[in-house]
């Protein structure tokens, strides 16, 4: 029994902290902007493309990857200075139409670069190793990731904790307004948030992308969506809450994948049922019903409405 | 002006109104006599079909977004059920077995008169809508558009399902009436009298934008637009949020289901994969291109966009050379690049959109000072 499950809870427990990493950049720009990024899933995905280019144009992978990190980080920056800096006191709905564009743009702009074909990613020696763990056959990257993730979020969380600017970042997410009375440079700590958000989904594609191994222009949809999803379960806003919900989201999502296959060892069932087409849908519907059961999520704070 | 007097004053229609009735049914007349004698492989009628449908479609989500404030992301979602149910009710008898041939001919063992399984696709829409409602239209701004937006993944994702083949046919449907070819009238040797394919979605589409302008100026859309400027104070004045916003909801995806069902006519087969996420985009797009709170808007930007993106900017994907020139960066999928900074420039730039919040009469109205614009409006 517990050899069946295994193999799915280790790719659950990946993809978790894929997930979690692309979560980050959600939850911290909603938490500062009240924005929710939809280009950031696209962000993640031209990080992919940028590595395969980069690769492809002979760079040596000990160039690459730290190049792949920062062009991202870069490109974070400047789509937050051009898209949404602008609309800083337009109304939200105009933000969300912006970033919604935004991704229009980088979808059609990847397509027309790559000509709509997957692209096969690079493979980095040592976390595409295949390994064994209890029987079950595994790339490096399944141990890897979780163990970067925790790392990395440890070190963002001290970030935010103890030093001047994520004093700042704190502030800003608590009351916009008050915080630039306080003589807060706004832009500054907003655009610092999309470059972490930007770095750290850079660093989930290369994991990410390792494991799936190719990259088209819409591939950054789905694990956008769900990192939100991801983000609103952990309660937006809250860093450790966007990760805690990431890994719940691609446990249980990988489960339902071989829920037909684990039933049917287990003599439960005899038959496929087809849970996999649901393995999708399962992420949004434990999204709408943790907004009806608990709208701010398993860490978020509790807001009122002011008139 | 009384109550007593407004209600006993015949309504009087005023010039920018009477011109613009006018001016649509020139278009109406325009769409037919031009279909009558260009032939009809021609791009334009192209155009005009996928115009239609996109219209109606936006023309809806402008009725959430616009004029009730309700930011949603499901319009994909209804348009899909919209189409299946068209598709699984039109489809005549005698295709079923080839249609549906791993599934014995399916279940629906008849076929429904075309107009019938339109509003059939409307109110199966609604009905969805009304169940994803109940929970969903208690949540706010961006959780209302991001749990919408779910939903039209997880009615994706059923309809995938190939347990439920035997509706869906494996989430592949085709050979139902199609705007292609099936509404032109023909003679007994098969000879087309009257060309009309492009004159019925044009009609669907002016019927049911028209009973939406009607819902916008009654008083549910007073209503409406009161909740969408401040809730609070709407529901001070004595209007019940949830069975507004159920109501919009309902209709705006009951259109947005007739809108699904005339895409189907329109690609002449229904495929799951197609109704994603970036169509609901595409869609808001429009609508934002058009203006937010501006059904003329909505109705003009997609003709546009369809226009934009199917006809005149098709050029940008194939390599030209002017004058021994080799015009560079022209290649396949150019067109799409130029289109998404355009669209990003309206949304930076000329926030409003073509129309704004005017509509066709207001075009044609001389320009009133701000302070009567309102009593002009009536």
């Amino acid at each position: 029994m517990f050899s069946t499950v295994l193999p799915y809870l280790l790719s659950g427990i990946s993809v978790g902290g894929q997930y979690a990493l692309i979560a980050i950049g959600y939850t911290m720009v909603y938490g500062i902007l009240r924005l929710i990024n939809f280009a950031h899933g696209d962000v993640f995905m031209v990080a992919g493309i940028l590595m395969v280019y980069i690769t492809a144009n002979g760079a040596p992978l000990y160039v690459a990857i730290p190049l792949v990190l920062v062009v991202t980080a870069v490109i974070g920056f400047t789509i937050e200075r051009v898209a949404y800096k602008p609309l800083r006191s337009a109304p939200r709905m105009s933000i969300m139409i912006s970033a919604i564009g935004v991704s229009y743009t980088l979808q059609n702009l990847v397509l027309y670069i790559t000509g709509g074909l997957n692209q096969f990613y690079p493979s980095i020696p040592f976390i595409s190793e295949t390994i064994t763990i209890g029987g079950a056959s595994t790339r490096m990257v399944t141990i890897v990731t979780p163990i970067l993730t925790l790392v990395l979020v440890v070190l963002l969380v001290l970030l935010i904790n103890h030093t001047k600017i994520g004093m700042a970042m704190r502030a800003v997410s608590k009351d916009f307004e008050t915080s630039r009375l306080m003589g807060i440079k706004i832009n500054s700590v907003i655009s610092v948030t999309f470059v972490i958000g930007s770095f750290l989904a850079a660093v989930g594609s290369v994991l990410y992308f390792t494991n799936y191994t190719t990259v088209i222009q819409t591939s950054g949809n789905m694990p956008g969506l769900k990192a939100f999803v991801a983000a609103v379960f952990g309660g937006i806003g809250s860093v450790p809450g966007a990760v805690v919900g990431a890994f719940i989201i691609g446990i249980c999502e990988n489960l339902l994948k071989g829920l037909d296959t684990i039933l049917i060892k287990a003599g439960i069932s005899t038959s496929m049922f087809g849970f996999t087409t649901f393995s999708d849908a399962f992420t949004f519907a434990l999204l709408i019903i943790i907004l009806i059961v608990k709208p701010t999520g398993l860490f978020g704070e509790k807001q009122t409405e002011k008139v | 002006m009384t109550k007593v007097s407004s209600l006993t004053k015949p309504k009087k229609i005023d010039r920018g109104t009477l011109i613009s009735i006018v001016l649509i049914c020139a278009v109406y007349v325009l769409a037919f006599v031009l279909e009558q004698v260009m032939p009809s492989t021609s791009m334009l009628f192209t155009v005009l079909k996928k115009g239609a449908t996109y219209a109606l479609v936006a023309v809806s989500m402008n009725l959430l977004n616009g004029f009730t404030g309700l930011f949603s992301l499901g319009q994909a979602g209804f348009m899909l059920i919209g189409a299946y149910t068209y598709a699984i009710f039109t489809i005549p008898v005698a295709q079923r077995l080839s249609v549906y041939q791993y599934y014995n001919g399916g279940l629906v063992q008849f076929s429904l008169p075309v107009i019938v399984a339109v509003a059939l696709a409307g109110l199966f829409a609604a009905f969805f809508a009304f169940l994803i409602g109940l929970p969903v239209l208690r949540l706010k701004s961006d959780y209302l558009a991001i749990a919408t937006l779910g939903f039209a993944e997880i009615i994706r994702a059923i309809f995938q399902w190939d347990k439920i083949g035997i509706l869906t046919n494996g989430s592949n449907l085709r050979l139902f009436p199609t705007f292609t070819d099936d509404f032109n009238i023909r003679d007994a040797d098969g000879n087309v009298v009257l060309y009309l394919s492009t004159l019925v979605p044009f009609l669907i589409t002016g019927v049911c934008v028209a009973f939406i302008v009607l819902l916008i100026n009654s008083s549910y859309g007073r209503a409406f637009k009161a909740m969408r400027d401040d809730e609070t104070a709407a529901e001070a004045m004595g209007i019940n949020l949830a069975r507004h916003k159920m109501l919009a909801f309902c209709t705006s995806s009951f259109f947005a289901g007739v809108g699904g069902a005339m895409l189907a006519m329109y690609a002449n087969s229904v495929q799951a994969k197609s109704f994603t996420t970036a169509m609901t985009y595409e869609i808001l797009l429009m609508v934002v291109i058009g203006g937010i709170g501006s059904v003329t808007g909505s109705v003009f930007s997609s003709f546009l966009f369809v226009a934009c993106s199917e006809w005149w900017l098709r050029f940008l994907d194939q390599e030209q050379v002017w004058g021994g020139w080799k015009v560079p960066l022209l290649r396949n999928g150019f067109r799409l690049v130029v289109f998404s900074l355009i669209i990003m420039m309206v949304v930076l730039f000329f926030r409003k959109g073509i129309m704004g919040t005017r509509e066709l009469p207001d075009l044609f109205r001389k320009r009133v000072k701000k302070t009567g614009k309102e009593s002009a409006k009536r």
